[in-house]
């Protein structure tokens, strides 16, 4: 089971920034086109976090256009360069999934009060 | 020369190679000792026997002890044939040897799954669960009428299932961990965690 593990940490990132259920952030992305890579942003509300070592997974959900769009990442992929945070949620829930019934105003998630620590080495 | 080695399963996860999520099997595979000798002009092939972890002698019979001391070598818990390999009798084998391989095959014991019925063990639809069906996990019928008045031999039905030596081919070596012994094949593999493993190339 250790064994395991150690493997697990060789492939994970050092440093994850500590973004939480309700945080909004920008997610980096990296995409290859052809032979030419770019970078995505993806920026919503962070309405979940799940699993654990390299196989940790949060989902970010955003309204574009009107319609709801969810996208889940791996913590430790690659292709994730940076997670930034925007603007950090005061909720008290670990999964927001009521989010996705509401309209309108009732998205946005109260912002928490207080300083807003970025970890610059974090990827 | 044929290599083998074996190993012991010891669970799954993921890996990156490069930008892409791999599952892998990870093994503990070695150090093993070739504790015996199989030759061509005394039993007709060539093979070697390897011994996978240590243990205390008297955790062994005593026939399995003997034929240990009278190499002078240390007690194993498993001992297996690896059919075609090279090596001299106290020699190590370890993960290194397929440093050169891109793909090995395993051999394992597949979990038992006990008494198993018609859907698991052959794969079959069953029933419709709605429509007033009252079986619906059953095989249906197994044969015609007076003519050919039996049952064909081979018919699929329920029994046991698992608990086979299961071989797979062609999986993918993805690393190899020399200072942990360790090696990581892409997929599945046979059997329980904890369990034998032999990999060959």
């Amino acid at each position: 089971m250790d064994e395991i593990r150690e493997v697990e940490e060789t492939y994970m990132k050092k440093r994850v920034s500590s973004f939480r259920p309700g945080d909004t952030v920008k997610v980096h992305l990296r995409i290859k086109e052809g032979d030419k890579e770019r970078i995505q942003v993806f920026e919503g509300t962070v309405i979940a976090r799940g699993g654990k070592g390299i196989n940790e997974s949060f989902t970010v959900r955003k309204v574009s256009y009107g319609i709801g769009v969810e996208r889940v990442f791996p913590v430790h992929s690659p292709l994730v360069k940076r997670i930034e945070i925007k603007r950090r949620g005061d909720v008290r829930r670990a999964k927001l999934y009521y989010l996705r019934e509401r309209v309108g105003k009732g998205q946005v998630v109260k912002e928490k009060q207080g300083e807003l620590e970025q970890d610059s080495q974090a990827e | 020369m044929a290599k083998g080695i074996l190993g012991l399963k010891l669970g799954m996860t993921t890996v990156y190679v490069g930008d892409v999520a791999v599952p892998v099997t990870i093994v503990k595979a070695g150090p093993c000792v070739v504790v015996d000798k199989k030759t061509k002009e005394r039993d007709g092939y060539e093979a070697v026997k390897l011994g996978f972890i240590e243990v205390k002698p008297e955790k062994l019979s005593k026939p399995q002890r003997g034929a240990f001391n009278k190499k002078n070598l240390s007690s194993f818990k498993f001992v297996k044939e690896i059919r075609g390999m090279d090596g001299d009798i106290g020699e190590t084998v370890t993960v290194d040897i397929f440093k050169s391989e891109k793909f090995v095959r395993v051999t394992g014991i597949s979990k038992g799954k006990g008494f198993a019925g018609v859907v698991k063990r052959w794969g079959f639809g069953g029933w419709p669960r709605t429509h007033g069906h009252a079986a619906t996990r059953r095989p249906g019928s197994i044969g015609q009428r007076s003519t050919p008045g039996r049952v064909f031999k081979g018919m699929k039905m329920a029994g046991r299932l698992g608990n086979d030596t299961v071989t797979l081919r062609n999986l993918e070596i993805v690393k190899i961990e020399r200072n942990q012994n360790l090696m990581l094949i892409k997929g599945s593999l046979p059997g329980n965690e904890n369990s034998l493993v032999v990999i060959r190339d």
